[in-house]
């Protein structure tokens, strides 16, 4: 969706700023967000891109308004409750009032040390890769109005295969439930001047991650 | 006072949020889908093991063992497996390295993707709209509020983080730097130096 968390080149939000020794959490509740977002996707109530759409579906000016883990903690409240796992009543009251529903699996804390990396995104393939490094190829003029890993300001823009990272879950379709669709994924390069016009910085080269389904041969 | 009010609307907000946050723990907890103790450990986990040291620990080999160097660049989640010692990481790991000729900066602009197994949870500047809206269009800007100045001549790459490929910059070994352990490079590697927004300390 062309939501608001779609920033790159977007001007007006002024400098960087970077807190000296910042803490990982300034506030207690911000660990508990972030701990209940990895144990409630590790138990596969919902997986990553449905918490980046659900992110993406807070109205803008909330969305700036929002600390980071704000931001989480509405788009678990949201996933929660769209996907049946507690009602709207139960979270007012804070407490369950029926039973849960049956998870795949619930992480122990004597889990932790061994379950917390990553899992893998590499699925098999549906059919051979499309391009190779060194194709060029121009990104795809699309509007979804769901989740996308596409950002606008690299739609309808040509550039060069550099990698191919195999064959992966594909977020556009996770995101709606309709399973990993797998995809070949791509890194794909453009000069700064593609993008952002003959302005831009000569030496600038900008590179996305690239979904199969985003890109055209040239 | 106006400076009051705004405290207190601040105090309140944030109130909100942490009552909302414990009724939804609560919630969870008691549907048994999440357990407190394994919450705990997950908090305690980013806040004490898992942060740039281990980076830095990566950096630092790169820059001894010629070999590790050359298999972190070509893979960088199996050449990271094999120190077991340092940091677990999952897969889709990419190494970029800087040289004289490219400087290379690292952002997610659709959220705020990050390699949490080499560099702990992401600052708030990483996440923040300036970041995210400027890195990929005036990265020379965003690296002047960081008071870095690279020759105009350096080309820059950004890579923007919109899979789940995560990045992690491999910066040049300072100068003045042989024969350093690999412990004591590892002092020089900043968080921001793996990111490409900073540079290593010079020793």
């Amino acid at each position: 969706m062309d939501g608001i968390h779609d920033m790159g080149g977007m001007d007006g939000f002024g400098k960087v700023e970077a807190e000296p020794n910042e803490p990982p959490f300034h506030e207690a509740w911000e660990g508990r967000v972030m701990a209940l977002q990895r144990a409630m996707t590790y138990a596969g109530a919902w997986r990553i891109d449905h918490a980046r759409y659900a992110q993406e579906r807070i109205p803008p000016l909330t969305y700036l308004a929002a600390s980071y883990y704000q931001k989480w903690a509405l788009a678990m409240l949201t996933n929660v409750q769209e996907r049946g796992l507690a009602s709207t009543e139960e979270l007012a009251a804070g407490h369950a009032l029926t039973p849960g529903a049956t998870l795949k699996r619930k992480f122990a804390a004597a889990a932790v040390p061994s379950d917390l990396t990553r899992g893998s995104f590499f699925r098999p393939p549906q059919g051979p890769a499309r391009f190779k490094p060194g194709d060029r190829v121009r990104t795809k003029n699309i509007h979804p109005t769901a989740h996308t890993r596409l950002p606008r300001y690299a739609r309808d823009k040509i550039g060069v295969v550099e990698r191919c990272h195999g064959c992966h879950a594909y977020p556009d379709a996770v995101a709606l439930d309709r399973g990993d669709d797998p995809q070949w994924l791509y890194t794909v390069v453009f000069e700064g001047r593609e993008l952002w016009g003959p302005d831009s910085d000569p030496m600038l080269k900008v590179s996305i991650e690239a979904f199969e389904p985003y890109l055209e041969p040239l | 006072m106006s400076h009051d009010h705004d405290h207190d609307h601040d105090h309140s907000e944030l109130s909100d949020t942490q009552l909302r946050v414990r009724a939804l723990e609560t919630v969870l907890t008691e549907k048994g889908y999440v357990d407190p103790a394994a919450l705990d450990a997950i908090v305690e986990a980013y806040e004490t093991r898992i942060g740039p040291r281990n980076g830095a620990a990566v950096v630092a080999k790169a820059w001894c063992d010629p070999a590790f160097r050359q298999a972190l660049l070509a893979d960088g989640s199996k050449a990271v497996a094999t120190l077991g010692h340092i940091s677990r990481t999952g897969d889709h790991l990419v190494v970029v390295e800087n040289t004289p000729k490219t400087h290379n900066m690292v952002v997610c602009t659709l959220c705020s993707c990050y390699p949490w197994e080499m560099l702990g949870l992401p600052p708030v500047w990483y996440k923040s709209a300036p970041y995210r809206s400027r890195a990929v269009k005036d990265p020379r800007g965003v690296l002047k509020d960081f008071g870095v100045t690279l020759p105009a001549d350096t080309e820059i790459r950004v890579w923007d983080s919109t899979a789940e490929t995560r990045f992690l910059v491999l910066p040049m070994r300072p100068a003045g730097t042989d024969g350093w352990s690999e412990e004591r490079l590892a002092e020089l590697v900043t968080r921001d130096s793996m990111v490409g927004t900073g540079l290593p300390k010079q020793p």
